[in-house]
């Protein structure tokens, strides 16, 4: 493209720019936030236990186990879908958690998220470090960016979107379940099967869970174009042009939805495994 | 009256380099007024370009302290001017004197989108009639001022100089009020994906947040683009399910 007594600028070498605000500093906490959540979730699926908690005629279950497909080896949740633990685990994996089989769907949801991407990708690879500023030099004209293996595979989002709505659905459930208790506002217990409706700090916990990911999720960049982003014509439609108006108006703050969920998931999780431990007592409210 | 220091790129080719000038600065000055400043007092060679000073003509696009910007709306009591401020010249385009590119590429690269191919007319005096609801997603993209800056700070073109296999976010813009147009009949998905490499946009939002007509650049063009190729390359179940697919008219 260049003409021939005109020439394009050398790319800058890493971290140079003429920048004199703090531009690193977005990228850090990125790096910082999400670093601690990938490790405080790992840590946490592989633990197997503590993950629900039905002191004081509680039914709290933490959103990284939720749903519970096969228990933990010696727990009963009474979330479990399928029973007790699976006996055809691998010998040669680690020990079954419950989590290993359905994180993937909520954690690919995020990965492959509009969002998470252009902050990942200045956060963890640098690619850029951030606006103006001079990136990892081995790149250079070899950047494939989202064109090629892998990252093609972030095309497939729509897909992760369709297993987080579902997500959504279930771990509103586990909201629900969480404000019936087997005892009543004294903490007497209740007679065999009966359940009473009751709020706990717990509760508060689990059901500001799906609220924000319901946030986040519904003002998703795919469901958008999914709902009605793809047509060019909204006139007689509606459902899906008013759909379209909700997600969008979501969708303006999808970034603060993303962190504000991402926070108050690992926080549900914290919540349940330290009550379920004995770490903390749960109060009820009523 | 305070005096700033402006340390600006000077010179062509290999021999360019910074310059420092002093000059008055006063309240309600922008970046452009002391670049005029200076070319009054102390460089009449300074080569720069503008036009309207008002935003709007997107000619004296540059680097403020190391951020795309118009010089014209970029005001110096918004800046540090302890510090000296830097102006440079885009980075994404061929440098040719001081503060001048050669943004020429961007026009070359502008012919090469499928032009709007409007379905048959709705009257017979040859008008269509389009409800204002269709046409509002559209008419934020037609405040684009062309001043490049979007293309400046994309680091597909400004660090791996991918110029000849990516349109870049202006062009992405320009598409997408194209494709989205409830006239339109004409289907983009894959010049997109592959003359347009809008694969190698990977979504850092730089572009919406150099844009001086505040154009939100990623979310209302780029991914909804972005979404329409996977609809047709990476989704099967548009092909299965009607309800999933685009509504382009049909072509007369």
């Amino acid at each position: 493209m260049a003409r021939a007594d005109v020439h394009l600028p050398q790319p800058r070498s890493l971290g140079k720019t003429s920048r004199s605000d703090a531009w690193w500093s977005r990228p850090l906490v990125v790096f910082l936030g999400l670093g601690a959540f990938i490790v405080y979730g790992t840590w946490a699926a592989f633990q197997a236990t503590n993950y629900f908690y039905l002191g004081g005629g509680a039914d709290y279950l933490s959103p990284f186990y939720s749903p519970v497909l096969f228990d933990a080896a010696g727990h009963t949740s009474g979330h479990a879908w399928f029973g007790a633990a699976p006996s055809w685990w691998p010998g040669f994996l680690p020990a079954f958690s419950p989590a290993f089989l359905i994180l993937w769907a909520p954690g690919g949801f995020r990965f492959t998220c509009y969002y998470y991407r252009g902050a990942y990708y200045k956060a963890f690879w640098g690619d850029p470090l951030s606006c103006a500023v001079g990136e990892p030099g081995f790149r250079g004209n070899n950047y494939r960016g989202e064109r090629k293996l892998p990252l093609i595979f972030q095309n497939i989002h729509r897909y992760f979107l369709y297993f987080a709505l579902a997500f959504l659905v279930i771990l509103s459930y586990d909201a629900w379940r969480a404000m019936w208790f087997t005892t009543d506002g004294s903490g007497a217990p209740l007679p065999e099967g009966q359940k009473q409706f009751g709020v706990g700090v717990g509760t508060l916990v689990l059901l500001m869970n799906p609220i924000l990911l319901g946030g986040y999720t519904l003002g998703c960049h795919s469901l958008r174009h999914i709902v009605a982003g793809r047509l060019n014509r909204f006139t007689g439609r509606p459902v899906r042009t008013a759909a379209y108006d909700c997600v969008s108006c979501l969708n303006r703050r999808h970034a603060v939805w993303a962190w504000m969920s991402l926070i108050w998931v690992a926080w549900a999780d914290v919540y349940v495994r330290l009550a379920s431990a004995g770490v903390i007592n749960d109060i009820r409210i009523f | 009256m305070a005096q700033g220091l402006f340390r600006i790129w000077r010179g062509s080719g290999e021999d360019a380099s910074f310059e420092d000038y002093k000059t008055e600065v006063s309240s309600g000055m922008v970046v452009l007024d002391a670049v005029h400043q200076i070319q009054a007092e102390s460089a009449p060679d300074l080569a720069c370009r503008w036009n309207c000073k008002a935003g709007k003509c997107g000619s004296c696009s540059a680097e403020v302290n190391g951020m795309p910007r118009l010089m014209c709306m970029t005001r110096l009591d918004d800046l540090d001017l302890d510090q000296p401020v830097i102006i440079e010249p885009l980075q994404s385009f061929p440098h040719m004197r001081d503060l001048v590119t050669d943004v020429s590429w961007n026009f070359e690269t502008k012919k090469k989108i499928k032009p709007f191919t409007p379905r048959k007319p709705d009257a017979p005096d040859g008008t269509w009639r389009v409800k204002q609801r269709d046409v509002e997603r559209v008419q934020e993209f037609r405040k684009c001022i062309e001043c490049f800056l979007c293309q400046d700070v994309c680091h597909v073109l400004r660090d791996h100089h991918k110029h000849d296999e990516f349109y870049g976010p202006r062009h992405y813009v320009y598409t997408a009020a194209l494709d989205m147009h409830p006239l339109d009949t004409e289907d983009r998905a894959a010049d997109l994906r592959d003359n347009g490499g809008i694969g190698y946009c990977n979504i850092t939002k730089c572009c919406t947040k150099v844009c001086p007509e505040h154009i939100t650049i990623t979310d209302n063009s780029i991914i909804p683009l972005k979404e329409r190729v996977a609809d047709k390359f990476y989704d099967p179940l548009t092909k299965l399910f009607p309800i999933f697919r685009p509504d382009k008219p049909k072509a007369e």
